[in-house]
């Protein structure tokens, strides 16, 4: 039933993962993400961390998607009519698209070395891990303690990023 | 096969069945309440004081024609109501409505009485419900209508700016229990103080409870909060392009996610299935019990007040509600620091 269950999910998340970058139309874009989200929830799930995966819900599917859909929606309203599909604007090609290739070639070379040097999973076998990584009191004390400069770095980092948005959004408060 | 299994699996399917069961109530309760706060009778011709109205509105929305607007992005329109649905049953999945039982020694081990017992239950009902927010937005956003746009932004902006004041009302609790799991904290609310006041958490942060209800009555997009739906200036906002099965759908979340929010609440601060004179195994009759004063509590309050105006929804939220949800959290955590 594991085993169903992993490649079920596994295949949401990376068909919905397909389905972000093939589509054109953005709504259906963010929506395959979500569905995306929703599969690596189900493989933490199986990995025995409900926390992870229920936060992975709140957080990505939840509270963020739900801004991209609203700003989705405000860019993107449908017209009355059924408009014409149009194309990708050609200014996209060119530079933007060959940085990004290489940006994608780097990313596909770490993954693969990462992934070579994770050989067999041994990480669920161990109940000690396993409990470690599932309890939300040892995810507390984790990260309240030994990431605790981490923690409060992230912290700040958003909170210039909220008060840039707020500055550059409004200009005259 | 396993009897313990088969007994859960009937449990699941006899909690689904009264969730259901329990909108079509909820309908004859808004209905009736809706009259007597009127001065009105309410329904009464269907059945005995009126108590088929349900039924006989179940078969009406049924029988309706199933439209949908040329412009309409087919498969997001038809795929919201179902999302909505969904989400509103999904998170009722967690909550305990009763105590441990074997049946009277029928099954070897007891069973729990609800769906699934997780051990982070409350947040598990955050995800579903932070999830039910996409059917409104989708419906707004694929009806191809500009009042349902507009009742989607409005809902996806009130149900994200009034979450954190109800995901921080429920944090105090959770200090307080310290425990995610809804089974926890029910069965920590137990025993009484002084021989005659229950142990219930709203007797402990009774401002957790207040700020939870209005921060709840507004994810559920409940009159005086209403504005996803606002009828005076939206038609009927998010659903006005849906009829029949479709409407009946969301018609169907939104009674049901009430009932969840009342089920939490009930489980949380409420002490859920324990209460005084009545033995253990039945703890659901008191369940029942404060989960309908609840649901009463929500249909006086749509009757009896009027909707706000959206800047003030907007102003309440950020500047009132989440500032006093911050401040009783930091107080009850000093105060579990203090004497815990």
């Amino acid at each position: 039933v594991d085993l169903v269950l992993f490649y079920g999910f596994a295949g949401l998340a990376i068909g919905a993962s397909l389905v972000v970058i093939g589509q054109r139309n953005v709504m259906y874009s963010v929506l395959s993400l979500i569905a995306s989200f929703v599969g690596l929830a189900g493989l933490y799930v199986l990995l025995d961390s409900p926390f992870a995966a229920v936060t992975q819900i709140i957080v990505y599917a939840g509270a963020i998607m739900v801004l991209f859909l609203f700003v989705v929606m405000l860019l993107n309203a449908p017209q009355e009519e059924p408009a014409v599909r149009r194309t990708l604007p050609l200014s996209i090609g060119g530079r933007p698209l060959r940085i990004g290739a290489i940006f994608g070639i780097v990313f596909l070379a770490q993954i693969v070395w990462a992934l070579s040097r994770v050989g067999e999973s041994r990480f669920a076998a161990d109940p000690e891990v396993v409990d470690r990584v599932s309890s939300v009191r040892q995810i507390g004390v984790e990260l309240f303690t030994t990431h605790a400069f981490a923690f409060e770095v992230t912290s700040v980092l958003i909170l210039v990023a909220m008060v840039g948005a707020v500055a550059l959004a409004k200009r005259n408060l | 096969l396993d009897p313990v299994l088969i007994a859960q699996i009937l449990v699941i399917l006899f909690t689904f069945f009264m969730v259901l069961n329990s909108a079509a109530v909820m309908v004859l309760m808004e209905r009736k309440v809706a009259g007597w706060l009127q001065d009105r009778l309410g329904p009464y011709r269907v059945g005995p004081w009126g108590v088929l109205q349900p039924l006989a509105d179940i078969l009406k929305l049924l029988m309706k024609e199933e439209l949908r607007p040329k412009a309409a992005d087919t498969a997001l329109f038809y795929l919201a109501p179902i999302l909505s649905a969904t989400a509103a049953f999904g998170a009722f999945a967690v909550v305990p409505w009763g105590a441990e039982t074997t049946f009277f020694g029928l099954l070897p081990e007891p069973i729990k009485l609800q769906a699934a017992d997780v051990n982070v239950a409350v947040l598990v009902i955050f995800a579903i419900t932070s999830m039910g927010v996409y059917g409104i937005v989708l419906a707004g956003w694929s009806s191809n209508s500009k009042y349902s746009l507009l009742g989607g932004l409005r809902s996806s902006a009130q149900m994200i700016s009034y979450e954190l004041s109800y995901a921080l009302a429920l944090a105090a609790v959770l200090l307080l229990g310290n425990s995610l799991s809804l089974t926890d904290l029910v069965n920590q609310q137990q025993g009484y103080w002084f021989g005659f006041v229950p142990k219930w958490n709203i007797f402990v942060v009774p401002l957790a409870f207040v700020i939870y209800m209005i921060a709840g009555v507004a994810e559920t997009n409940r009159a005086p909060f209403d504005f996803p739906e606002a009828e005076s200036e939206l038609v009927a906002g998010y659903h006005t392009e849906y009829s029949s099965f479709s409407f009946a759908l969301f018609f169907l979340a939104e009674y049901v996610n009430m009932v969840t929010v009342s089920a939490v609440a009930t489980s949380l601060f409420l002490g859920g299935w324990h209460g005084p004179f009545l033995p253990e195994w039945l703890g659901w009759i008191w369940w029942l019990v404060k989960l309908f004063a609840l649901l009463f509590f929500y249909v006086w309050m749509r009757w009896t007040l009027p909707r706000y105006r959206y800047d003030q929804l907007m102003h309440f939220g950020w500047k009132f509600l989440l500032p006093l949800a911050v401040v009783n959290l930091l107080v009850t955590a000093a105060g579990v620091l203090y004497w815990g």
